[in-house]
């Protein structure tokens, strides 16, 4: 679990790195440390696995992948770990999960497939049912946004 | 669009590498032979033009103690901009789209409890009167990569 100091930093870091010569100087001033000592800290936040990714997070559309698509696929249980690795290995993948299955919903496996357009999306989902032979799929496209946002952590009073 | 290749070659750079040293953005400057004001110009303007949406950590929500699910409604096309504003005001749902299936509306959710989020998925159910939805926590994560090749 984190420490108090950590759920500080945590949430210095989730309000953004300031756009100044020496960033992490000004957020340790609001948490009590010297500089180095908080970038030690964001270190070893990172080492165990605590922040997944240190840096800038992008806005896809803007850079070409226009397209993405939720893969569904009923697969069966235990053929999941499998199926779900050799989805896993592609690049075009970026993520892969497998979720429970429900009375009307039969797919257990989900992926998140990207290409520059819907066809490659199409292409990348019939590529992945021939690699492995899972046939009962379907793509889901976002029609509208109705939301996204990033996380906030630790805002709620009394942490 | 206007990235010229210095800004894709920050963009590299700040995506996962970010240099945790004194003057990060310095250091950014050294490995691309400009100067450090000009690479916190170049940040900011991107910034501001919201193609980096945020410059700081991504957090594995499960390490932080939080637990998540992703959930799918049926909704009544008349009844979406409802449904949607009652379930997109809670700040732990993040994401939320339609999406062309009968299950038309997605939404992801975190909460710092597994009581948490099952309080607000009762809640959820209670105050949209939308009784088909589905609940599809994780159960196994093969992949979950947010680096993209530019």
């Amino acid at each position: 679990m984190l420490s108090d100091l950590e759920i500080k930093i945590v949430r210095e870091l989730q309000a953004g790195l300031p756009l100044v010569e020496r960033p992490y100087l000004e957020i340790a001033g609001r948490v009590g440390l010297s500089e180095e000592e908080l970038i030690n800290a964001v270190k070893d936040m990172i080492k165990r696995g605590i922040i997944r990714r240190f840096g800038a997070a992008l806005k896809h559309q803007d850079l070409g992948f226009t397209a993405n698509a939720m893969v569904v696929w009923d697969v069966p249980d235990d053929r999941a770990p499998e199926v779900g690795r050799i989805m896993a290995g592609y690049e075009q993948v970026s993520h892969c999960y497998q979720r429970p299955r429900r009375p009307d919903w039969p797919y257990t496996i989900f992926t998140v497939l990207h290409g520059q357009t819907r066809a490659d999306c199409e292409k990348t989902a019939a590529l992945l049912a021939a690699e492995t032979g899972i046939e009962n799929y379907r793509l889901l496209f976002s029609t509208r946004e109705l939301k996204k946002s990033s996380m906030k952590y630790f805002m709620e009073e009394g942490r | 669009m206007s990235l010229d290749s210095v800004d894709r070659r920050i963009l590299q750079i700040i995506q996962s590498g970010f240099p945790l040293v004194e003057r990060p953005y310095l250091q950014i400057a050294a490995s691309l032979g400009i100067s450090e004001g000009e690479v916190l110009k170049r940040i900011g303007g991107m910034q501001e033009r919201g193609i980096i949406r945020r410059l700081g950590g991504l957090f594995n929500s499960r390490k932080l103690g939080y637990t998540g699910t992703l959930c799918a409604l049926r909704v009544p096309p008349e009844d979406i901009e409802r449904v949607a504003d009652i379930i997109n005001n809670y700040p732990g749902v993040t994401h939320n789209y339609l999406r062309n299936h009968d299950y038309n509306m997605w939404f992801t959710l975190l909460a710092e409890s597994e009581d948490k989020l099952n309080e607000i998925l009762a809640e959820i159910r209670r105050s949209t009167g939308i009784q088909q939805m589905i609940d599809l926590p994780a159960i196994n994560l093969f992949k979950v990569r947010v680096n993209f090749e530019l």
